[in-house]
């Protein structure tokens, strides 16, 4: 007995619920399979600090945004066409995001007294007309798993466990997703729990059941697999892709990898997954603290391993005098911060790109340190390697500047062959490479390559190249103490051209400006790639032209970087901080800039984003301005 | 030409045996020594004092403890028969940490108090080289203490010598964590209210393997110390006694004394009493130590030592007969036990989960991982 089918371009999924009800599993799997059916797709995942905040509360609401389409999507979507809500914290935390139209899925179980006064709901807005601008589905989830669970021997609390999986049920028969890959993943996750395993089983497929026999639903949607380009794919997160650039780029430079980290929210999922890669000859060190953990890859370092370590805003504040340090020993060093709201302990779970300049400037004395960003959760793999190219070739820490939002959004990533990957081979002194007064050879660690400005890197083992670095200034070539006043000035302005040289061997940015006649650019940096892009769209099918451009590396720009600035009349920088780019952009090209910025602990949404660019067309150019209010009409 | 690296992820090399290979072929007969799986020399080549001075001017005041400290370092490194480009000194900040400076060896002169946790990365990637931590009594209590405490409960291959002046050196002549109450220095001008740390109880408190004192003046003690803690595998910490003679001179005079360090030194010797002149430690019916007269002692009760007993308690109680007004100081070894070293455990996972996938990750093995268990194919 089938439904009609209705065809979709594009849905946007919201799981919510309580920390406890598994709502990111749910939109974990949702994601997976959509991914394995075909479509396109952008995740954001929003949960609390608190492990298990109390049940039932606004605190502990937990969400899973899912965006998939048959075309390629950018962001994971400014607003849910369907909300599940698992309870009424889930409701009402949620319900202002909800579009009127939209779909809305609720467990009435869950809507008791006791529940609807936690939240502060006097009346169950189920009853009082709050949703009747929306299509709403009031159904007794918990009730018709425990129902279709009666047979099993399992305490009722195991039972209700599984209303994740009958609402996956429901969801997946309503957009027609295949439950292979689910299926397999349960039978997996529970391998030793058969009775588990069978009730979530029974439990996912009694969520299909439902949607086929009910009346509540009309008919099922299809969403139909997004055009990509040909190749191998598989669905990733920001974090994983990030940890897998790192072995990839130990593996291409010949390296050992040794990561030294503490663990910090949202970053530990790097430390967890390299932890497991060890058959990569990568090993980790799990630190005492965040000064220990920077540490401890400087050590792996100066001894030849690639020397990892990763944090969050506020361990890259206790890591700044080892980065100095490695500033100073000219030794290469990879430091991923995963960016989260701040100051202090901030917001740990939401996103922000607040630590820009702490990247570039946080350190004491002039100690340059080039800073790169991804700008979504699959670039996460390209820009560790770049990372690791810049941090080998150059012997220089180098600063990662992920966030939040990328390390646990996902995208499907079209697989790279390690064939294709850039050779980052490097070379170990292995003989002295000066003589000394007398015309004995000896070796002089502070001597450096003409071209890239990067002195020798002679490892401990290697005999006749004995010699002693370490943070005191250092004379030139020699490496040995000196307090010399033009010794000082002449190693700060080699560090310095050392790393603005580095701007010779990355890409000129390019601009994305389809129609050539853009007076108005929008440039970002890192996660705000999707909903500048998005709104750029928007913009453009609106009939008014925008440049739109993005930068991976903030320190150093892209040599072109000024000219094209120069060559707009109006340049937007929205960034999830208070101006943090737009400050560094004005200092270095004198050029004035349009700083449009938000620290909600969220990405941008595409809607805010093409008002914002909106306006600054139609200013930057009055005549065009009833033009794009006729197409607007 | 290209340098064999260091391999740094499988047993299979023949120049550097991992972990894992070597202490499978002692066949588990007794510990590996701690410089074990580091290149020697050739037979036939030996290096001498000479050889480990380097050519920088020693800048430390005249009369400080770290010239004998540093001369006996000098005259005892050939004795060890090891690749002079296989040792490495790694230090924090004070005036002792310009210690690798002087040593024709590798050298690392880093920040305030790190120095362990970069030597704990150092020596975690590089099994084939004998990492020496120097540090001060403020590098490795005060800002360090906490890489301290982490690098002794791991047991990292590490030999970690603390010069203890019981004073700020190179920022003037501050009070430290070891300085005793009361001492008065330009920051405690009414005598300083801190109580300090003991760094061997610190130490063992910390689940230390090996914990040793001595002291700069004493060539022979110090040697033998250095022998001793060397030959350990796994965190060595050795309490250096250091004279500072321009903000603290003194501090330990009393030991330097011939007939004054007779009756007040215990020498901790295994399988021996602990005794100095004629006083000898006993226990008391309450299991504490006592010092008395050796003619007054019960026999039956006169601690004879031994530092590899598993039971930290008898090393704890001897670090505690020490006083400020030093009259029972304990020299010598205070525990040697053998623990696995944290760095052999570290590599031997690393070494077995590639020797299980047949050796280092290809190309192909690095593909599959990137792809993972769930793929799906686009188009052709």
């Amino acid at each position: 007995m089938s439904k009609p089918v209705q065809q979709l371009d594009r849905v946007v999924i919201r799981f919510a619920g309580d920390s406890g009800d598994g709502m990111q599993l749910t939109g974990d799997r949702f994601t997976s399979d959509s991914a394995f059916h075909g479509n396109d797709l952008a995740t954001l995942p929003n949960f609390p600090a608190e492990i298990r905040a109390p049940q039932g509360t606004l605190p502990g609401v937990s969400s899973f945004q899912l965006h998939f389409a048959d075309h390629d999507v950018l962001t994971p979507g400014d607003e849910p066409d369907v909300l599940v809500a698992m309870n009424p914290a889930a409701l009402k935390a949620n319900l202002r995001d909800v579009p009127r139209g939209a779909t809305i899925i609720v467990d009435t179980d869950e809507f008791s007294r006791r529940n609807l006064g936690k939240v502060g709901y006097a009346v169950s807005p189920l009853e009082d007309g709050t949703l009747e601008s929306f299509h709403v589905h009031a159904l007794p989830l918990t009730s018709m798993t425990v129902d279709a669970l009666a047979n099993y021997d399992l305490s009722r609390k195991d039972k209700e466990r599984a209303k994740n999986m009958f609402a996956l049920g429901l969801l997946s028969w309503l957009y027609t997703r295949p439950l292979e890959a689910t299926e397999g993943f349960l039978r997996s996750k529970f391998a030793t729990k058969p009775e588990i395993l069978a009730a979530n089983i029974t439990a996912l497929h009694a969520g299909v059941h439902y949607g086929e026999t009910t009346e509540d639903f009309a008919h099922t949607y299809k969403i139909a697999p997004a055009v990509m380009a040909p190749g191998r794919y598989r669905n990733v997160t920001g974090n994983t892709a990030l940890a897998y650039g790192l072995v990839a780029g130990a593996h291409q430079a010949n390296l050992a990898l040794l990561l030294g980290s503490y663990p910090i929210t949202p970053a530990s999922d790097i430390l967890h997954v390299l932890s497991g890669l060890k058959r990569f000859g990568v090993t980790t060190v799990q630190a005492e603290d965040e000064i220990a953990g920077v540490g401890i890859a400087l050590g792996a370092s100066f001894g030849g391993a690639l020397g990892v370590t990763t944090t969050s805003g506020p361990g890259l504040a206790l890591k700044a005098e080892t980065i100095g340090l490695a500033v100073s020993l000219e030794l290469p060093l990879v430091v991923v911060d995963v960016q989260r709201g701040g100051p202090s302990t901030g917001l740990p779970t939401k996103t922000e790109q607040a630590d820009l300049l702490q990247a570039l400037f946080g350190r004491n004395g002039e100690s340059p340190v080039p800073v790169i960003a991804p700008q979504s959760p699959v670039d996460c793999f390209d820009a560790a390697i770049e990372a690791v190219r810049i941090a080998t070739a150059y012997r220089t820490p180098v600063i990662l500047l992920s966030d939040g939002y990328l390390a646990n959004g996902s995208e499907p990533w079209r697989l790279p062959h390690v064939d294709d990957l850039p050779d980052l081979t490097v070379d170990f002194a292995t003989e002295p490479n000066g003589t000394d007064p007398d015309g004995k050879p000896v070796f002089h660690p502070y001597l450096r390559d003409p071209e890239t400005l990067a002195r020798a890197w002679a490892i401990p083992g290697t005999p006749g190249l004995e010699h002693r670095i370490g943070g005191i200034e250092k004379a030139d070539v020699t490496g040995v103490i000196s307090y010399d006043p033009d010794n000082h000035q002449r190693m700060t302005d080699l560090r310095d051209a050392k790393v603005k040289g580095i701007a010779a061997t990355i890409p000129p940015i390019e601009v994305d400006d389809p129609t050539g006649d853009a007076r108005v650019l929008v440039l970002g940096w890192g996660s705000t790639y999707g909903p500048i892009y998005a709104a750029s769209r928007v913009v453009r099918r609106h009939g008014m032209s925008v440049a739109r451009a993005h930068l991976r590396h903030l320190n150093p720009f892209p040599s072109n970087l000024g000219e094209v600035l120069r060559s707009y009349d109006r340049v937007i920088v929205p960034e999830m901080n208070l101006g943090q780019l737009a400050m560094l952009l004005r200092a270095a090209y004198l050029v004035d800039i349009t700083s449009y910025t938000a620290v909600r602990g969220l990405p941008f949404t595409a809607g805010e984003l093409a008002d914002v660019i909106t306006e600054a067309v139609l200013a930057s150019n009055p005549a065009r301005h009833s033009a794009a209010t006729e197409a607007q009409k | 030409m290209k340098l064999d690296r260091p391999d740094l992820t499988s047993s299979s090399s023949a120049s550097m045996p991992s972990a894992h290979g070597a202490a499978s072929a002692h066949g588990g007969h007794g510990a590996l020594s701690g410089a074990a799986l580091v290149p020697s020399l050739q037979p036939g080549i030996s290096l001498n004092r000479k050889d480990f001075t380097s050519d920088q001017e020693v800048r430390w005041c005249p009369g400080c403890g770290d010239y004998a400290i540093l001369a006996t370092m000098q005259g005892f490194l050939p004795e060890l028969g090891l690749r002079r480009e296989n040792i490495v000194f790694v230090s924090g900040i004070g005036c002792s940490s310009r210690f690798p400076y002087y040593l024709d060896t590798y050298g690392l002169h880093s920040i305030h108090g790190r120095a362990p946790s970069i030597a704990t990365g150092l020596v975690t990637a590089r099994p084939d080289l004998s990492v020496w931590v120097i540090t001060g009594d403020g590098d490795a209590l005060s800002i360090g203490g906490n890489h301290l405490i982490h690098a002794l409960r791991r047991n990292v291959n590490l030999t970690i010598l603390l010069f203890n002046n019981e004073i700020y050196g190179l920022t003037k002549g501050q009070y430290s964590p070891t300085s005793r109450q009361g001492k008065v220095t330009k920051s405690s001008p009414l005598g300083s209210v801190d109580t300090p740390f003991n760094p061997v109880s610190l130490a063992l408190g910390a689940e230390a393997t090996f914990v040793a004192r001595t002291m700069d003046s004493d060539r022979a003690h110090l040697s033998a110390t250095l022998r001793a803690a060397a030959a350990h595998r796994g965190s060595a910490l050795v309490e250096i006694y250091q004279n500072c003679p321009i903000f603290n001179d003194g501090a330990f005079e009393v030991l330097k004394d011939r007939t004054e360090a007779e009756a007040r030194i215990f020498h901790l010797v295994d399988g021996e009493p602990v005794a100095a002149g004629d006083q000898v430690v006993v226990r008391d019916d309450m299991g504490h130590l006592r010092v008395v007269a050796r003619d007054d002692a019960d026999s039956d009760r006169i601690v004879i030592h031994d530092p590899s007993s598993e039971d930290t308690s008898l090393a704890f109680a001897l670090s505690r007969l020490s006083e400020s007004t030093l009259s029972h100081v304990p020299m010598g070894v205070f525990r040697k036990v053998n623990r696995p070293a944290y760095d052999d455990l570290v590599r031997a996972q690393v070494d077995a989960a590639v020797n299980q996938a047949g050796g280092p990750a290809s190309d192909a093995d690095l593909d599959a991982l990137l792809a993972g268990r769930d793929t799906w194919i686009v188009g052709g």
